[in-house]
């Protein structure tokens, strides 16, 4: 469990990293925080010829909160942003899933950005940013700048719709639109693993506070974040009168989920049923406390 | 017992040098050795057709690459089976690296030895094994169909067949006697595999003098002193030209008592061949494919029982799964047959074991060591039987418990040492009563139907065992005086974190009348200590432990003897306390050990002020006698050993209440209780300690932990990614009390502790999920995804039957 032979770049400035993935294209691969790359490496599952290590730009680490939503430099380690409660009042949403990555100690290294790039299938921050309808802009020498909505990003299980020589350099998650409430929840084998299913919720009031959008992302179960809208299951009635498993059977009857060693495809398919009504109701409870709050 | 020391709940004295990163493990030593690396087969079951290490040889920094034509002599020889038994008919095992045949994935095909281990497994990567692959035997199933054979010259795949009997005490035979029972079941119970785990594998380290022609190896393991004559007998060299150290060792569960291992011949093989310091540590996926696993059974119970639960038959088959090869023998089944009936008394008893060979990595004993089974079997028994009579689950278990004035109490059975199983002493009601207290078993149901009421579901279980510790054949005990007073015990045995620094101290502390800071005390080095046989089976305070008392007493005997002279007293009115002889009622007349030490070593030489008093003008006494008398030895110290006629019989009874999801099937461990004997505690905290550590490897095995593999024989879970021990966050504070009945056995009267913890866990918390669900649990772990499964199959016959069925299985 010791890496193949790589060289190593460790570029101060974004350009430089830029210039960097630009000479060496497919060869190369970014390390973040390299709570997953370096896994990879030491089982030998990856053999990138070339490392460029991001960790010494320090324009990256960023955390960019405002009205429209919350931008998340490439170098924001899963840590800070958990405890950016400013980033919590605009989404509370993102804080919400960090929790059930790993341990402190992983936050502290893993980045938000990294998560996003390394698209795991199981991973907590793809959903969340793909209920968000959020996104990933990308960086490279040669095309300048774009971003791509998460729709698009997340290609297929650990394939980010990154080109050769594109890094990531933020992540783009919008606010929490008036009288809206989100919840996360999701079943691990133990406390911090990746979920074997989970669920995020969004779910918006209208002014007679009746569900005017209702959407959910799913983890576990498929090879990309699965979003869900559940709006006109739910029917625009207040929350109360809400016929919640209904949406949630809905759910249930809309993903295939594979099974694996830990878990088989019935077993997840029934967590997103129970998931799903848990943070529907959540979300809706939280986006009713705001506006009475407010 | 002198001081106040043994029995005192002192904090471990081991500790601050480990938590604060002082300790010295394998992989710290030995930082400019070359580093060894194996090619290991990623076929369960295949033939080496050729290997081609051209592609190898370009790797910068490669120094040797060796297969085993290489090998020679008796390193090229099969591994030694450590453990032969008679009904051991197809013993089998591995060579250090393969000859002709691999039959698991990771087993070694070839080493490679480089300058670091980054380029050692860049050579290794590079070499072509070219396989014909066989068809792999995985799960216990397919090795008892035998449809394909791991062994080609063993039939059936069975290693081993054993018959144990005990008639009743009308004399009827188990199946006579479940035949003529008022009731009668019949069950299935399995349990899967899973592997003692520690966080530091394996490793070793080896250093070849050759001006001296001398060796020694530093190695992870659990028993230094066989490890040192496997390698003198492999290596064909002088055992005294041998020393084999345990560093600190970070744990080891079992799994490092096996020996040798192939890395431990081949490692000390190329650094003699070589000249070179060499050194291999085990990575994580080495660990899960390439040491062992342990507990995968299958179990047919069947059982007559009167109206009270008394148990009259009791007839056990069961398939133990061994894995490619028998290197430590069958005792793990042999413990599950004969540790299977704890506290019980049963009527007749008849168990049978087949022990299968599949291609998957070997199993050995795992902490518990076929014990965990076996209480799997009786304790589900039990409540079976409560069950099908509608009776408390305890009052089946009083029902057929042995009593205090039962001891000895003969079970009739031959034990893995090969010696009677009898039982030394113990209070199992007491035990069952205890347990019941702590856990509030008797207003439990008020609980249970409250939390109902707000849709929680609650579940207690409940489970007995008998543990059979200190097994022989012996262990050794140094004691040594030193002239400034420090007080060094050692001992053969191995410490992998069981606090043997602080329990050995107290012991000494305590016989010798000394400060425990004066006591040093050394584990698992051959240098200090070369007779031995290892730490496992929960022994090293029994065996050690009671022979560094005797040592101790020995030892205390002299200085009296030579304090008595230097006092002009007699030797019985003496008494030692904090390191000072003196006369009892008179302390003026006093005399330091540290003076009685040199004064016990009559010198010629001064080299400092204390050796002077013992210089042969200094020392007055008589002139027409030797002076060292006869019979005694130059020197403050003394050996000796203890060997017991029978191991100690620690017992305990373990109570758990879980909470489980009614819609995400999780379990959630609320409270753990476990009431335990293990005769006079030596550390109170330290034992404690033990049983934590023990129960949250039970709740491991119980909930998270299973080794799985696929139908190729490919382990799909090696690493801990997807190998799930429990973290921090699974275990529930551990409540626990004590009971102590000494052991008569020994003269400290004390039992094992080391395995308690572990062993009841799967069958409680079976119980206990059983209990919140209603649905019968007969295989272990247990898995929400299982649990699912499970209540939707009671869902499935429910509907069927209307419910019958699924009622039935809830226990009262
Ligand atoms: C024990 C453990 C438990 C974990 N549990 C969870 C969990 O429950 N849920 C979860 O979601 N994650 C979990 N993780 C993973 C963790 O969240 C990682 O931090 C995250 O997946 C990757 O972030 P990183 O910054 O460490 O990226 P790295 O490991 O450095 O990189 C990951 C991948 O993304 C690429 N990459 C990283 N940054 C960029 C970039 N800016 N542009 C382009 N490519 C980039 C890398 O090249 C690499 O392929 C766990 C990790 C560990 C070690």
């Amino acid at each position: 469990m010791k890496p193949p032979p790589f060289a190593y770049r460790a570029p101060r400035t974004l350009d430089e990293a830029l210039a960097a993935l630009a000479e060496y294209g497919a060869d190369a691969k970014v390390l973040a925080g390299g709570q997953s790359l370096i896994p990879l490496l030491n089982m030998r599952l990856a053999a990138p010829a070339v490392i460029v290590d991001i960790n010494r730009i320090g324009a990256l680490d960023t955390v960019f909160v405002d009205a429209t939503g919350v931008r998340i430099g490439a170098l924001a380690r899963q840590r800070r942003v958990e405890r950016a409660t400013d980033a919590a009042r605009v989404q509370p949403l993102i804080g919400q899933a960090l929790r059930h990555i790993a341990h402190p100690v992983i936050r502290v290294r893993g980045t938000v950005v990294g998560s996003l790039a390394h698209a795991d299938p199981a991973a907590e921050l793809p959903v969340v940013l793909a209920v968000l309808g959020g996104s990933v802009e990308v960086a490279s020498a040669a095309g300048g700048r774009r971003a791509i909505p998460a729709a698009e990003f997340f290609a297929g299980a650990l394939e980010p719709a990154l080109r050769p020589g594109e890094l990531a350099v933020g992540a783009f998650f919008p606010a929490l639109g008036p009288r809206a409430g989100t919840a996360f929840a999701e079943t691990a084998r133990r406390h911090g693993d990746y979920g074997l299913a989970g669920v995020a919720a969004v779910v918006a009031l209208d002014d007679d506070l009746r569900v005017a959008a209702a959407r959910i992302g799913c983890l576990g179960v498929a090879a990309t974040p699965f979003v869900l809208d559940l709006t006109d299951v739910l029917g625009h009635r207040p929350p109360d009168s809400c016929d919640w498993s209904a949406a949630a059977e809905h759910a249930k009857r809309a993903v295939r989920p594979e099974a694996d060693i830990h878990a088989g495809g019935d077993y997840r398919r029934h967590l997103i049923g129970v998931l799903t009504e848990r943070t529907l109701r959540a979300a809706a409870a939280a986006a009713r406390d705001g506006v009475i709050d407010d | 017992m002198t001081t106040k020391l043994f029995g005192e709940p002192i904090p471990r004295r081991e500790d601050p040098r480990l938590v604060t990163g002082r300790g010295r493990f394998l992989d710290d030593l030995g930082g400019r050795a070359l580093a060894a690396a194996f090619v290991r087969s990623p076929h369960a079951h295949a033939r080496v057709v050729d290997i081609d290490v051209a592609g190898a040889l370009d790797v910068e920094g490669l120094v040797a690459v060796y297969t085993w034509d290489d090998l020679g002599g008796r390193v090229g020889e099969p591994l030694p089976l450590l453990i032969p038994h008679p009904a051991l008919t197809h013993g089998r095992t591995g060579y250090p690296l393969a000859r002709d045949v691999v039959r698991h994935v990771g087993e070694p095909v070839a080493m490679v030895v480089a300058t670091d281990r980054y380029l050692a497994e860049d050579a290794a990567d590079r070499i072509l094994v070219g396989y014909e692959p066989l068809p792999p035997v995985v799960g216990i199933e397919a090795a008892a169909a035998a449809d394909h054979l791991v062994h080609e010259d063993v039939p059936g795949n069975a290693g081993a067949r054993l018959v144990q009997e005990v008639p009743g005490p009308d004399g009827l035979s188990a199946p006579a006697a479940i035949e003529r029972a008022p009731h009668r079941l019949e069950f299935r119970l399995a349990i899967e595999r899973s592997a003692s785990m520690p966080l530091e594998g394996r490793g070793v380290y080896a250093r070849w003098d050759a001006d001296d022609e001398s060796l020694r190896v530093y190695s992870s393991t659990q028993t230094s002193t066989s490890v040192r004559m496997a390698i003198a007998a492999k290596l064909d060299l002088p055992p005294a030209k041998v020393e084999v150290i345990a560093p600190d060792v970070g744990g080891g569960f079992g799994v490092k008592i096996v020996h040798p291992w192939p890395e431990e011949i081949l490692v000390p093989w190329a650094a003699r061949l070589l000249g070179r310091e060499v050194k291999w540590t085990e990575d994580r996926r080495e660990h899960f494919t390439s040491s062992a696993h342990e507990r995968g059974q299958v179990h047919f119970v069947r059982v007559g029982f009167d109206d009270e639960g008394r148990i009259l038959g009791l007839d056990v088959r069961f398939l133990h799964d061994h894995g490619a090869y028998t290197p430590y023998g069958i005792i793990v089944p042999i413990i599950t047959s004969t540790q299977l009936l704890g506290p019980y008394k049963v009527g007749a008893y008849r168990v049978e074991f087949t022990s299968l060979y599949t291609n998957t990595v070997q199993v050995t004993p795992y902490r518990g060591a076929g014990r965990p089974q076996g209480v799997f079997c009786m304790e589900r028994t039990m409540d079976r039987v409560a069950v099908h009579l509608g009776r408390d689950r305890t009052l089946v278990r009083a029902a057929n418990l042995i009593q205090p004035g039962d001891f000895p109490y003969d079970q009739g059975l031959t034990f893995q040492d090969g010696r009677p199983l009898i039982y030394d002493s113990g209070d199992y009601p007491e035990l069952l009563r205890m347990v019941k207290e702590l856990i509030g078993w008797d207003d439990f149901g008020k609980a249970q139907t409250e939390a109902a009421v707000r849709g929680r579901r609650l579940g207690l279980g409940l489970a007995c065992y008998v543990e059979g510790t200190g097994v022989g054949p012996y262990e050794g005990g140094h004691v040594e005086v030193d002239s400034s007073g420090r007080v060094h015990v050692s001992t053969g045995l191995t410490s992998q974190g069981q606090g043997h620094q602080t329990v050995f101290a107290q012991i000494a502390a305590a016989e010798l009348g000394v400060p425990i800071e004066d006591i040093r005390v050394t584990t698992g080095d051959t240098r200090r200590f070369r007779y031995a046989v290892g730490t496992f089976a929960s022994r090293a305070a029994v065996l050690s432990g009671n022979a560094i008392a005797l040592a101790c007493r020995a030892l205390r005997d002299k200085a009296l003897r030579i304090a008595a002279d230097a006092l002009e007293a007699d030797p019985r009115d003496l008494e030692i306390e904090d390191g000072i002889v003196r006369i009892r009622g008179n302390p003026a007349a006093s005399i330091p050990l540290r003076t009685v030490a040199v004064l016990s070593n009559p010198l010629r030489y001064a080299f400092d002020e204390e050796a002077a008093r013992a210089t042969q003008f200094a020392v007055g006494g008589s002139t027409d006698q030797p002076p060292v008398a006869e019979g005694e030895q130059p020197g403050l110290e003394g050996t000796q050993y203890y060997s017991p006629v029978r191991s100690t019989f620690a017992a305990g009874a373990h109570a758990a209440i879980v909470e489980t999801d009614p819609d995400t099937a999780e379990v959630r461990v609320l409270r753990y209780a476990v009431v335990h004997d293990c005769g006079r505690l030596i550390n109170p905290r330290i034992v404690e300690g033990q049983i934590h550590g023990g129960v949250a490897q039970g709740i491991g095995g119980a909930l998270y932990e299973r080794l799985i593999y696929d139908e190729h024989g490919q382990l799909l879970n090696a690493s801990f990614m997807d190998f799930l021990m429990p973290y921090a966050t699974e275990i529930p504070a551990i409540e626990t009390a004590h009971l102590e009945t000494p052991s008569p056995l020994n003269p400290l009267g004390v039992k094992g502790a080391g395995e308690a913890g572990v062993i009841p866990v799967s069958a409680v918390i079976a119980a206990a999920i059983e209990d919140a669900e209603g649905i019968r649990i007969e295989e272990m772990p247990i898995s929400p995804d299982d649990l699912f499964r499970l209540r939707e199959r009671a869902r499935r016959a429910a509907g069927e039957s209307s419910g019958a069925e699924a009622g039935e299985a809830r226990p009262v």
